[in-house]
């Protein structure tokens, strides 16, 4: 029963995976992906990951696609008459790569296929993921930490109103500063 | 384990790659290169959380956790230089930033 779902989740993935990066409007190809992501976290649960399964609805589908969201919807990027996508000429060569690299990872996987068959591994608790996480790996978190802290510096910097400056300069008074930027630095 | 690991390692090949292929054929568009990413990183993680299901150790689940805080904090650096970017050049077309000046 499991491994039915199983397929049919990968099916559906891989399926709004292909969805999504042929789409040529970005809302729609951003809505294919929330599909493919809740569909993978489903996987998530079934792989007995069930914090990582939380964590792949609540960060990626929650917080990460509607960053995009907003993104496209502010700098109003939903036109795909533009011409910023792809033609079909360009698809050729991309997918032409991609299917040489599928071919050899499915060699490389069918000729192993003699390995031996793993023991049936009992499910983590989450209480012993939690230990590992905080005992083992606790400069990893910091590290992780300190990277998360200066991604939102270096956002706070490049997403100020008027060309960031290497010195703080003082705010403008309110009413003038309509025209900072487009002011070259 | 439900399945063999060859065929979760088949599922995470494939998102890969087909997230390596959109991110060539996108290459015009700075949010849709961004979203293929996210798609290759995601594949990324099913081959950790397939590792720490086969061989019952917790750490690929932490690392499928710290890859999803690393993809959060690249997301939100390459949005905002996105953001930037549009203001200065009003578009999104990688082919107008060839320069570096100023």
């Amino acid at each position: 029963m499991e491994q039915t779902i199983f397929y049919i989740l990968a099916a559906v993935a891989v399926m709004g995976t292909i969805l999504a990066i042929t789409e040529k409007h970005p809302v729609h190809a951003i809505l294919y992906l929330v599909t493919s992501l809740f569909s993978i976290a489903v996987i998530f649960y079934l792989l007995m990951a069930p914090l990582v399964a939380a964590f792949e609805v609540i960060l990626y589908a929650g917080a990460i696609m509607v960053l995009f969201l907003f993104v496209i919807m502010m700098l109003d990027l939903g036109h795909p008459e533009r011409g910023l996508s792809p033609h079909r000429r360009e698809w050729l060569p991309a997918m032409a790569l991609a299917g040489v690299s599928i071919v050899c990872l499915a060699i490389v996987i069918i000729s192993r296929h003699g390995a031996p068959a793993a023991s049936a591994a009992s499910a983590l608790p989450i209480r012993e993921v939690a230990r590992h996480l905080f005992q083992d790996h606790g400069l990893a978190v910091e590290l992780i930490s300190l990277q998360l802290l200066f991604a939102l510096v270096g956002a706070l910097y490049l997403g100020r109103q008027g060309a960031p400056s290497p010195g703080l300069r003082p705010p403008s008074p309110p009413g003038g500063g309509a025209g900072d930027e487009e002011s070259p630095s | 384990m439900i399945v063999p690991l060859e065929h979760i390692l088949c599922l995470a090949g494939l998102l890969f790659f087909l997230g390596m292929g959109g991110l060539l054929a996108w290459r015009a568009n700075l949010i849709m290169m961004l979203v293929c990413i996210e798609v290759m990183l995601n594949a990324v993680m099913l081959v950790f959380v397939g590792g720490s299901a086969r061989w019952g150790s917790a750490d690929g689940q932490l690392f499928a956790i710290f890859i999803m805080a690393l993809t959060s904090a690249e997301v939100s650096l390459a949005l905002a230089m996105v953001v930037y970017l549009h203001r200065r050049r009003k578009t999104v077309d990688t082919d107008r930033f060839s320069e570096m000046k100023g």
